[in-house]
């Protein structure tokens, strides 16, 4: 594992850029396609007004996987994730129109752990409203 | 109906290998939009250490949360899986998913907890390789939700 970042160059709080994340129906049809989710709250307004939901909504998972692109794009290497664990806490909702939703992630050093590893904890909103709870990776450093 | 807690602890028999193959994890990396060529060039990875592509870190939820159908759809457990929610989810690396493994998932019921008229099921998948070495472990949340009253 080669990660580029250094543990003896952060420090708790030390923030990972953040990231906007775009999310439209098509993203949701393509993330179904290759994780094998066809749940029709994903992609069936119909469907998914008919269970009690506002609208489609973005796979939890698809919101996990984009979150944690902020701490790998920060390390460089997908390989220095030693844990990363996640509440789904709101849907991302995702309207039929050219804009879609967005997901805003951001992320921090909370603390710096054991064989240079950190706590990274993570931030996710849409349409202002917090979707992911306690989101945290740990990960291994250079 | 609250779920019979004697599950709890109960393991489920291990799943056929699945393989991971380089083209499928292309697809999954460019369905979340991550160009990371450690997911799509074997160059790259091997440059970070890896033996081949790697698959980005929820990649393997696939795989597990299919193996936990074992544990969803038990008739004796009888879950109601249309009023399933996903609650949490985390996963413990050894190492990265890889193009390559074969890997298989033992299921095993962790918990089962009854809070106001919801099941809430706690499944952990362990992840092994073709050699019998541990890859990744997976703890899936699932919070089935009260059935409305006639």
């Amino acid at each position: 594992m080669t990660a580029k970042i250094a543990y003896d160059d952060v420090e708790v709080g030390t923030e990972l850029p953040a990231r906007t994340f775009p999310v439209t129906r098509a993203t949701l049809v393509q993330y179904a396609g290759a994780s094998g989710d066809f749940n029709p709250i994903h992609w069936n307004e119909k469907f998914a007004k008919e269970v009690g939901l506002p609208d489609v909504i973005a796979h939890g998972m698809f919101t996990m996987a984009e979150a944690i692109r902020v701490v790998t794009d920060w390390t460089g290497d997908p390989g220095a994730v030693v844990e990363y664990g996640v509440r789904f806490t709101k849907p991302v909702i995702v309207p039929n129109d050219d804009k879609g939703a967005e997901i805003e992630v951001s992320a921090k050093v909370a603390a710096k752990l054991d064989d240079n590893t950190v706590r990274v904890d993570l931030t996710a909103t849409s349409a202002g409203q917090k979707v992911l709870g306690m989101s945290r990776a740990v990960v291994r450093l250079a | 109906m609250a779920l019979d807690q004697s599950f709890v602890g109960r393991t489920y028999p291990p799943t056929d290998p699945y393989e991971v193959g380089r083209e499928k994890i292309r697809e999954f990396a460019e369905a979340v939009g991550d160009t990371n060529p450690a997911y799509t060039d074997p160059e790259a990875a091997k440059a970070l250490g890896h033996p081949d592509v790697v698959a980005p870190p929820t990649f393997v939820f696939a795989i597990t949360f299919k193996a936990a159908g074992q544990v969803v759809q038990d008739p004796q457990l009888g879950l109601d899986y249309s009023r399933v929610v996903h609650g949490d989810q985390k996963f413990s690396y050894v190492r990265p998913v890889r193009a390559g493994d074969r890997l298989t998932v033992t299921s095993t019921i962790e918990a089962i907890k009854s809070m106001a008229g919801n099941d809430i099921l706690d499944i952990r998948g362990e992840v092994h390789d073709e050699a019998g070495e541990h890859v990744v472990t997976a703890w899936t949340k699932l919070v089935a939700r009260a059935a409305q009253e006639a």
